[in-house]
């Protein structure tokens, strides 16, 4: 099973050399410190800055250079600022090759709910329904099953929709998934993970087809 | 040259009077107007419509003008870190309209630019899309935006100047251009006002004919909502 650095680990791994790369709040901001040797990535916070570097060494924070957490960030050689609309404007017009985001749950026809449950925590969709409504390459990070132990990857939302149809691949502690049209078809194993365990934890419709391999992390 | 500057906050703020609609720029508390903020508290108008990505925090930003009751509708993309602002909405004291974030930038610089509504695909199949007009072009669905109409915004620069030419810094611009010039009246707060001619015109982010009233700021606490920082090897 992994844990929540794995899951980023694994995530890292569909990183490629080129690419403009959107992370959201959670296990997507991870990503960032498993970027695979030899390639060049940028990270890309829709408030407004390209080319986003490690948080600053103590004393040298500016409370003007914050991501999208609003945590204090610095920002790395041939960064730019911009304002929202331009920001906005990069991620609706297909500019950002791969968005990592977070979901409370996804449905088997690429349908995510990660902003609302309603009467209880509206904290509001920031970025993420621009981002899922427009980016060709989404990938969803989260727990397989929530706290309750009842499964995120379902036949249909519960929860407000975030976006319809747009997830495309699913990375869990317990599995690498990609969302078909007819349901999520299984492409890996976690370390130690077994497909039982998977069809135990997922509600909606799981495709497998031959023998499903376990991942390599490193 | 046409001039800008007012002297002060008091001067820059003539004319906001209660249920009116404002604009506040700002990124959580990154590139908020502050010394408008804290004139609004002082003035205690209420009924107030904020059209803000965030809402502050409890203690800074719009929370104060919430924790006193002066607002009574927020539209915005963020709502979590205030407990303040959770508390008024569950309970139905405060009107909140939450929209993407990208949506809530493009009706700003949709007034900005004259256009009264805009196309875009964010939020088609949920419930931001119920009862908006959709239209399907090339093959994808997308929802049909207004422009905002707001009687003010109230904008964080870094510099300015006389003219009403503005530069910002960093990701505290966010918001903020998008806003200029998206109310009837655009009220400007710099950290630095020079006189005109200091500041290259190749380096203006925002020009001054989309800003009505210019001031220096007396003070900018500058708080930082989430201090992260590594260690030194």
């Amino acid at each position: 099973m992994l844990d929540k650095n794995g899951i980023a680990k694994r995530i890292a791994k569909e990183l490629q050399d080129g690419y403009f790369v959107n992370l959201g709040i959670g296990i997507p901001t991870l990503v960032a410190n498993y970027i695979p040797e030899g390639i060049e990535v940028e990270f890309q916070s829709e408030n407004g800055v390209l080319g986003m570097g490690p948080f600053p060494f103590e004393g040298e924070e500016d409370a003007d250079i914050i991501n999208a957490g609003k945590q204090t960030i610095t920002t790395m050689p041939g960064a730019s600022f911009f304002d929202s609309a331009m920001s906005f404007g990069m991620i609706r017009g297909q500019h950002v090759d791969l968005t990592v985001l977070g979901a409370m749950e996804v449905s088997e026809e690429g349908d995510i709910a990660n902003w609302k449950i309603p009467g209880k925590m509206v904290k509001g969709m920031g970025g993420a329904m621009d981002l899922v409504a427009s980016a060709e390459n989404i990938i969803v990070a989260m727990m397989h099953t929530n706290k309750a132990g009842a499964s995120k990857l379902l036949k249909k939302c519960s929860l407000p929709l975030t976006g319809v149809g747009c997830v495309k691949k699913i990375v869990t502690n317990l599995a690498l998934l990609e969302v078909t049209g007819e349901g999520f078809k299984l492409l890996e194993r976690a370390p130690g993970v077994s497909v039982e365990d998977i069809k135990n934890a997922t509600e909606g419709t799981l495709i497998i087809e031959g023998d499903i391999p376990e991942m390599v992390l490193s | 040259m046409i001039r800008k500057t007012v002297p002060n906050v008091t001067e820059a703020l003539v004319g906001v009077k209660n249920d009116m609609t404002f604009m506040l720029g700002g990124f959580g508390l990154c590139g908020i107007p502050e010394n408008s903020i804290a004139e609004l508290v002082k003035l205690n108008i209420s009924g107030l419509t904020c059209i803000s990505n965030n809402a502050g925090v409890d203690d800074f930003g719009l929370g104060l003008l919430l924790q006193k009751k002066q607002i009574n509708k927020m539209i915005s993309s963020y709502v979590g870190e205030n407990d303040e602002f959770e508390r008024q909405m569950l309970s139905g004291e405060l009107d909140v309209e939450l929209i993407p974030q990208g949506t809530l930038a493009e009706r700003c610089r949709a007034a900005q630019g004259g256009f009264p509504a805009i196309y875009t695909p964010a939020g088609y199949g949920t419930e931001v899309a119920e009862g908006k007009e959709t239209r399907e072009f090339n093959g994808k669905m997308y929802v049909l935006e207004h422009a905002f109409k707001a009687d003010f915004a109230f904008i964080k620069a870094w510099k300015g100047d006389e003219a009403g030419n503005l530069i910002f810094k960093g990701t505290s611009r966010n918001f903020n251009p998008c806003m200029c010039g998206a109310a009837k009246i655009t009220v400007v707060e710099v950290e630095e006002l020079v006189p005109a001619g200091t500041l290259d015109p190749d380096h203006i982010h925002i020009p001054g004919i989309f800003v009505q009233r210019i001031f220096q700021g007396e003070r900018f606490e500058k708080r930082i909502e989430q201090r992260t920082v590594r260690k030194r090897e």
